[in-house]
């Protein structure tokens, strides 16, 4: 008997597996929406940090609304939006000419914000008293692939005979794009033997126990390090003034290259969402431009955030 | 002769002092080994020490260290280990009573036997390369969303799998399954033959015998494994950071971040294995690649005392189960 | 003990009994009993499938050829592959595939780890087995679980914030005199070997326990010391287990990913100094994978053989290593 019953609870399992996934696919269709709603950020690396403060700090006082910050890299991130997988992307350059076809092939139509603005240093031990300046070109010719330097008096004859101990950005970070393509003229190409770390702490470290080191990262590194490390001024050509990096010298434009505005792009399809519009309306507040300075970014112009601040509200019109 | 002169001394005292000696390295060798634990361990839980909270437990990551927790990375590592059981158990036994009850001593099952053998070498982090390009890229077919009505709640499965809970799940289950098949395997074997014997002989079949008498008798020996195969997955990250699993997230896998959220919305459940998760490990991965210096070394040993205490229960109940059955079961 | 188990691995007699007056109910029993196998040889299975899949994988985007997809070797000579002394993928106009770095460093750390955990193994092997009381084998045991099961990211940990900066540094740089990265293959190799430690105690107690003692008593009745007995007695006539048990290890410390991810740094070069930052194989895969690597491209491609690489290194020595322990069983039996 026992045998009997068992076989027929067997035969009913069988049954189910074989009816339940046909009654279910009945129900199938093909959609593309997410399950719960939540505010899509992804791309640029370098504005990562700053994304993901400003979500966070908006996530405090709207607790129930979701935002995942993703860092694909700006090209990354283009791609996604173009296909209207994001509501915001992320960049640390303007968008190129693909991407505004990719995205009109995509049907998505786009907004663009400067949120900060980003500078790099290039940086040297305090006991180096040689290297006050460098101009670009030189810079070009330590960085570039095949770089034969290996000793500084190899750049100026009347520098020091002695190796140079390189740091720098890691290859995945926005940082090391920006450097490579200003620098060197073409993104990602760079010189590979030199010490590369994701982390600026090492390279502050780095450069900070070595005399004869020179490395570059992020403007709000250096600011925070100041007694540790000492900034070169960068001449932009040849016969340029030497700029040193400061807030005033950033917000002048006259430290270029090594500076830049970030942007976030957004899908105007989101911008009718109310909490895509408040998030973007927190992140040009003064509670979102302090979280700017608080990644060790520097803040745009005052008069570029009032108009940011106006294009943004006249897309929400 | 010559030979025996060499390896060998006549002196008794010199040979006493040499067994001496060798006696108390490998003494010392092996008491070494409480020494690194304890070191180990105190040197965690002393940089710990100014962030474990209870709210440690409670908040999701945050870019503050003073803020950071840890809820994304125990409720993922929670869902992650439950669809990893759900799919690697049923499997790895069925695999372990195969080999064991069914097949004949012949060349496929030595193949079989030998290739589970060579897939517990294989390092974690191919598994990982295996799962990101066979679950979260599966190969590369065009993105879709599958829709099953249930009635009560829409089911939306994305193909690929992309980053989710499930294609995790199903990377990790592949890495545990030659651990569960051969501790399975092993309590299998331990089952004396008499019992099957006895049940073949009152008229039980084949099936009958090992799912009412063999399979209960070793279950004891395969908790066992399985928990010890459950609790190195717990704790593998290379795999997981290789799927690409998010970094930074605050929400658990669908969205069900507290047992409020359960109750409210107990539908959401059906989309958590197609979410974006976060694992213990991973988030402590990256708190170690940080740039602060209080995430680095205080905010992720907080979250390494939080993931050993977990393996510690882990282990702790797979002890129990073993020393319960043993004192129980008497052949 | 021995006997029981081998008289269950002979298989049951796969058809039961038909009686005439239960003939309906048994051939049920029968498709059944069918449809348990097949689905049971399913599960059986799937580890093929698994392994099978792990070759296709890393075969396609490495060497197979189809038209439309170039695999990586067709884009990288072998020749280059083996003999460059650079790897550089992520360098664009500056790209060289050359693994001699990475397999480099993978060896640094493999052999420092080796250097200690292999040694230290076997001695705990060998006061387990032959000297320890078993109230010392009480704790001892659970404590070797304890550091087999601890998750190799708190390895790591350990490695970079507390070996290399309280340790590694102050012995090589303030007594010493040389210069140390703060990531080094030193720190990492360290960490792997004490990873390693438990797991060669624990395969190689299995051995000397399972060498026969009448051995060790004919030892004893010749009058040798125990120090004779478990030196020059045990360990040799173990020996083949205990080397088993040494490439299992070291095939380990060659997969391992993560302690060396976090303390060894990621700068590939070719260097035999273990105070050197370094890159191992598995480093590059979780470092690069960790950042969206676009599909198809050359640098996506050369993951699959650094991953290849690695498969075919720790199977060869899992391979041997099986073999090794087949032949040594045999030996005792």
């Amino acid at each position: 008997m026992t045998t009997m019953r068992r076989i027929s609870a067997f035969k009913c399992v069988l049954a189910a597996l074989v009816v339940l996934p046909s009654v279910i696919s009945i129900g199938c269709v093909k959609g593309t929406t997410a399950p719960v709603q939540a505010i899509t950020v992804d791309g640029s690396s370098t504005v990562y940090p700053i994304s993901q403060a400003v979500a966070e700090a908006y996530k405090v006082t709207n607790p129930g609304i979701e935002i995942s910050v993703g860092l694909a890299g700006t090209g990354g991130g283009f791609k996604k939006f173009a296909l209207g997988d994001l509501d915001i992307c992320d960049a640390s350059r303007p968008i190129r000419d693909s991407e505004i076809e990719a995205c009109a092939k995509g049907g998505v139509e786009y907004l663009e914000l400067i949120v900060a603005i980003d500078a790099l240093t290039v940086v040297v031990n305090p006991a180096n008293d040689w290297s006050p300046c460098m101009s670009v070109s030189q810079l070009k010719k330590l960085w570039e692939p095949d770089s034969k330097i290996t000793k500084w008096n190899e750049i100026d004859p009347s520098w020091p005979d002695h190796k140079i101990e390189l740091f720098g950005a890691d290859t995945d970070s926005g940082t090391f794009d920006y450097f490579t393509e200003v620098i060197v003229g073409k993104a990602k190409s760079s010189r590979a033997d030199y010490t590369n770390n994701s982390n600026d702490n090492v390279l502050v470290q780095g450069v900070t126990d070595e005399k004869f080191a020179l490395g570059y990262f992020g403007y709000g590194y250096y600011a925070e390090n100041q007694d540790r490390l000492k900034p070169v001024a960068i001449k932009a050509t040849d016969d340029a003034e030497c700029v040193l990096p400061s807030a005033e010298t950033v917000d002048n434009s006259t430290y270029i290259p090594l500076s830049r505005p970030l942007y976030i792009y957004v899908n105007k399809k989101s911008l009718q969402r109310k909490d895509v519009a408040e998030y973007l309306q927190f992140y040009l507040s003064e509670a979102g431009q302090k979280l700017v300075t608080e990644r060790k970014f520097l803040l745009m112009k005052a008069d570029v955030l009032k108009d940011m601040q106006a294009r943004l509200a006249e897309a929400l019109k | 002769m010559s030979q025996t002169r060499e390896t060998f001394n006549a002196n008794l005292a010199w040979r006493h002092r040499t067994g001496w000696l060798f006696a108390a390295v490998c003494r010392m060798a092996t008491w070494a080994s409480v020494v690194f634990l304890a070191v180990i361990l105190g040197v965690i839980v002393m940089r710990a020490w100014p962030r474990l909270s209870p709210d440690f437990l409670t908040r999701f990551d945050s870019y503050k260290p003073e803020s950071a927790g840890m809820l994304a990375g125990i409720l993922g590592s929670f869902w992650l280990l439950s669809f990893t059981a759900a799919i690697c158990v049923p499997i790895g036994i069925g695999a372990a009573i195969y080999l064991e009850e069914y097949a004949r001593p012949n060349w496929f099952t030595r193949f079989i036997q030998l290739n589970i053998s060579n897939l517990a070498g294989v390092p974690s982090i191919v598994f990982g390369i295996l799962g990101f390009t066979a679950f979260v890229r599966m190969f590369g077919i065009p993105r879709q969303t599958i829709v099953l009505g249930l009635g009560f709640a829409d089911v939306r499965i994305p193909l690929p799998f992309g980053r989710s809970v499930i294609a995790g799940a199903l990377t990790l289950a592949l890495l545990c399954l030659p651990v569960v098949i051969i501790a399975s395997q092993e309590a299998l074997r331990s089952v004396p033959a008499s019992l099957r014997h006895a049940a073949l002989a009152l008229g039980a079949t084949k099936w009958q015998t090992i799912s009412r008498q063999v399979l209960p008798a070793a279950m004891p020996g395969i908790l066992t494994g399985v928990i010890l195969a459950l609790s190195r997955a717990l704790g593998e990250t290379a795999p997981i950071a290789v799927l690409g699993a998010a970094f930074f997230i605050t929400f658990a896998p669908g969205r069900l971040n507290s047992f409020s959220d359960l109750g409210q919305h107990p539908d959401r459940l059906v989309n958590v294995p197609f979410d974006q998760f976060t694992a213990m490990p991973l988030q402590i991965y990256n708190w170690v690649n940080e740039q602060s210096r209080d995430f680095q070394q205080h905010v992720s040993a907080a979250g390494i005392v939080v993931l050993l205490v977990v393996l510690v229960l882990m282990n702790g109940s797979a002890i129990l189960i073993r020393q319960h059955f043993q004192r129980k079961i008497r052949w | 003990m021995n006997a029981a188990a081998a008289e269950t691995s002979t298989p049951l007699p796969a058809e039961t009994p038909r009686g005439s007056s239960l003939k309906r109910q048994f051939s049920w029993n029968g498709t059944y009993e069918k449809i348990i196998r097949v689905l049971l040889f399913g599960c059986a299975l799937v580890s093929v499938i698994t392994t099978a899949s792990i070759v296709f994988v890393l075969l396609y985007e490495s060497v197979l050829w189809f038209p439309g997809h170039t695999p990586f070797f067709g884009k990288v000579s072998v020749v280059e592959f083996f003999t460059a002394t650079q790897w550089t993928p992520q360098f664009e106009g500056n790209k060289h595939f050359g693994i001699m770095p990475l397999i480099c460093g993978t060896l640094l750390t493999t052999m420092t780890a080796g250097a200690i955990g292999l040694p230290m193994g076997l001695a705990s092997a060998v006061y387990l087995s032959e000297y320890a009381s078993p109230q010392a084998r009480s704790i001892l045991k659970p404590t070797l679980e304890l550091l087999a099961g601890i998750p190799t990211v708190v390895y790591g940990y350990f490695g970079l914030f507390f070996l290399t900066p309280v340790l590694i540094k102050p012995l090589f740089v303030n007594v010493l005199g040389f210069s140390v990265d703060g990531f080094n293959a030193l720190s990492g190799g360290i960490v792997v070997g004490l990873m390693i430690m438990p797991m060669v105690a624990s395969l190689s107690e299995d051995v000397l326990r399972a060498v026969p003692s009448s051995l060790r008593e004919a030892g004893y009745a010749l009058g040798a010391t125990k120090y004779d007995v478990s030196a020059k007695i045990i360990v040799p006539s173990a020996l083949s287990g205990i080397i088993a048990a040494f490439l299992l290890a070291l095939s380990r410390a060659i997969g391992e990913t993560m302690a060396v991810a976090i303390a060894c740094g990621n700068r590939p070069q070719l260097t035999l100094n273990p105070l050197r930052q370094i890159q191992t194989m598995t480093s590059f895969i979780v470092n690069m994978m960790k950042g969206d690597t676009p599909v198809g491209t050359i640098e996506y491609q050369s993951l699959y053989a650094v991953a290849l690489m690695l498969f075919l290194m720790t199977l060869t020595m899992n391979y041997v290593s099986q073999w090794i322990l087949r032949r040594y069983r045999e030996a005792y039996q």
